[in-house]
């Protein structure tokens, strides 16, 4: 019971995680119907920045802070420079472009720091803290619970509350009548890009020291899990990405926990199938029209 | 000026698809195809006698690579179905050859039939596990269909870790392989014969898929890729068409990692990673996706390039740590950022630009 207890907190935390990187997939889809094979190398590169600062400077929050401000200038970049001239008439380029751009970061970040694992550290202690007999959590799951829900009560707020979320809402619903309103769509789109790329940096840099620590394909499994979470949410809703991240997180644990961890890539591939076979929609999906 | 009004009969438009001499390779398709394929097969074999030891060995790694990237081209190419579990496949082909060489080996059975019997059997295991997929995949679209396969991709070599007693985790298996057939010589090269095996492989692969491509079934597939709803009103069974899609490039994919088990006599959850996969789509991208002719240049490539950027790094004298960290990292990023480019520039890749050139020539030929 104690076992099943501490999987449970445990899936909960990587769930949220997982919850965080489903939302930046969400963001964009939502933003330019792109889904971002790149996001995880994307989160990577922006560890990476924050590693180098904390190594630099010794502080964990000035690394945080830089990993972040790093994930917004990467989604800012891929979006001006590579995203945009993407032709946008089959879904194939964007997906091809996308992992062209995975094969150059995860080179260029493998040349400038080596191809081995680097240690991540966390600002607080994970040893699980009792509640009784039982260990529950550790501070930093606390921290990473934290940082995860002020994300998305932020994101709720300037999408639903603020002129800019308006804004980036209507230039992704109705790009051409957008424009004529006055709308900067294509800074609307570049701004999307920047939140789901800083969004992504931040699961990056909570997940990270929780895995083996830091290396270019470090985020490569938690992609994979990530984009099972966004479909199993059904990848047009965010409070979807959400539940989607916490119940995989949760199947994950238990398979790992129960079934070893070398098994979790073939749990996230079952789940995967199954969510698309039985819902394509995900759970959360409204009845579309049929095409024929 | 009577040569403009001259010019128009002698430029007047050539038979559709005459190729090079239409008098001797007909009207028949096969028939063309077969003729093309015995001329490759005979240079190809001249080729392998010129070569060096290390040469016929990439010789034989490109043909495998081809089977693989013919595969694709097929899938993406004529049936606008995106995979990144290609590596994944091969993976299946090869761990099969390799249980199989080895079994047939362990019950002493020698002689001219066991390689073929192995690479069938690949063959036959990843069609199975192709056609599993390709039911996923042709109720899927674009960007589901890539998750899901790219979820294969990641999942396959972890498999061998979770069934470590068959496939011995990182490790891998060795492939028992039998040394070229006595009636070749006692000192025959030995890459000579692997890429003797591969390259028939190969050709025998692009002669199917060549007529494939050129059939009723082909037709079907391009009609599918350009509209799903166009095709099913012709009463094409658009689902079936997928599937079948799917498992033809799996069957590919698994000959072309049977042949690399053979070739490397080991294999290993490593040599099948998620880049891998990457790697093959971007070699059919950069080549042209829209014929199987680009496959050809994508298998070349994949080849080429980590040679030449493996040259090119030693003629900059660097220090040990750094190469050691270009080594491996520099083709990649030469491989990504040529996708990009080529995605954004050039979408027919290497195949459409010649195609393009060929035609300008063919246009001011007749000017001349």
């Amino acid at each position: 019971m104690d076992r099943f207890v501490f999987l449970t907190f445990d899936g909960l935390s990587k769930g949220a995680v997982l919850a965080a990187f489903a939302l930046a997939l969400v963001l964009i889809w939502r933003a330019a119907r792109i889904v971002n094979f790149a996001q995880g190398a994307m989160a990577v590169a922006a560890a990476y920045a924050g590693y180098s600062v904390t190594t630099a400077t010794g502080s964990y929050w000035l690394g945080f802070g830089a990993a972040l401000v790093g994930g917004l200038l990467i989604g800012m970049v891929v979006e001006r420079a590579v995203m945009r001239f993407v032709d946008h008439s089959s879904p194939l380029s964007e997906v091809i472009v996308a992992l062209g751009l995975v094969l150059v970061m995860q080179a260029v970040l493998g040349m400038v720091y080596g191809n081995e694992f680097l240690p991540a550290g966390t600002p607080f202690s994970r040893n699980a803290l009792s509640v009784g007999e039982v260990p529950l959590l550790s501070r930093y799951d606390l921290f990473v619970f934290g940082a995860v829900l002020l994300v998305l009560l932020g994101l709720a707020l300037l999408f639903t509350r603020t002129s800019v979320g308006l804004r980036m809402r209507a230039s992704a619903f109705a790009p051409e009548v957008s424009r004529l309103l006055g709308v900067n769509v294509g800074g609307m789109l570049t701004l999307g890009w920047a939140l789901a790329s800083a969004v992504g940096a931040l699961a990056a840099m909570l997940v990270i020291p929780t895995e083996l620590g830091l290396h270019p394909h470090a985020m490569d499994l938690v992609f994979v899990s990530a984009f099972t979470a966004a479909v199993v949410g059904g990848l047009d809703s965010p409070p979807g990405a959400v539940v989607g991240g916490l119940t995989v997180g949760l199947i994950l644990s238990y398979v790992s926990g129960y079934l070893g961890s070398d098994v979790t890539p073939m749990a996230v591939l079952v789940l995967l199938l199954a969510v698309l076979l039985v819902r394509p929609g995900g759970l959360f999906s409204s009845t579309v029209a049929r095409q024929a | 000026m009577s040569e403009q009004t001259v010019s128009p009969a002698a430029a007047a438009p050539a038979p559709r698809r005459a190729g090079l001499l239409p008098g001797l390779f007909g009207r028949s398709t096969l028939l063309r195809h077969l003729i093309l394929a015995v001329l490759a097969g005979v240079l190809l074999f001249l080729l392998t006698q010129q070569l060096d030891p290390f040469r016929n060995f990439q010789l034989a790694t490109v043909a495998a690579y081809l089977c693989a990237t013919a595969g694709l081209t097929l899938l993406v190419g004529m049936n606008g179905q995106l995979s990144l579990g290609h590596g994944a496949l091969m993976a299946v082909g090869a761990y099969t050859v390799a249980l199989a060489q080895n079994a047939l080996a362990e019950r002493g059975i020698t002689g001219n039939q066991v390689l073929p019997l192995s690479l069938a059997l690949g063959v036959l295991v990843t069609m199975v596990a192709g056609a599993v997929i390709g039911l996923a995949a042709a109720r899927l679209r674009g960007p589901y269909l890539a998750g899901v396969t790219l979820a294969v991709a990641v999942a396959v070599p972890a498999a061998t870790v979770t069934f470590d007693e068959t496939f011995n985790s990182e490790q891998g298996l060795s492939v028992a392989v039998e040394p070229p057939p006595l009636s070749l010589g006692l000192y025959f090269p030995n890459e000579r014969w692997q890429a003797w095996v591969a390259l028939t492989g190969a050709l025998l692969t692009m002669l199917l898929l060549a007529n494939l491509v050129r059939s009723r079934v082909g037709r079907n597939l391009r009609a599918v890729r350009d509209d799903e709803v166009a095709a099913r009103l012709a009463g094409i069974h658009v689902g079936r068409t997928q599937v079948l899609a799917f498992v033809v490039s799996a069957a590919s994919a698994g000959l072309g990692g049977g042949l690399m088990a053979l070739l490397a006599q080991s294999v290993s959850p490593g040599a099948f990673s998620l880049t891998l996969s990457l790697f093959l789509l971007m070699a059919v991208v950069i080549g042209g996706l829209g014929s199987l002719s680009g496959a050809v240049w994508g298998a070349l490539l994949l080849v080429a390039l980590p040679d030449l950027t493996h040259d090119s790094a030693q003629w900059v004298s660097l220090s040990p740590a750094v190469a050691q960290r270009l080594e491996g990292n520099l083709p990649l990023a030469v491989f990504g950022l040529t996708l990009i480019v080529v995605m954004i520039a050039a979408p027919g890749g290497v195949q459409g630009l010649l195609r393009r050139i060929g035609a300008r020539v063919r246009r001011r030929a007749p000017a001349r």
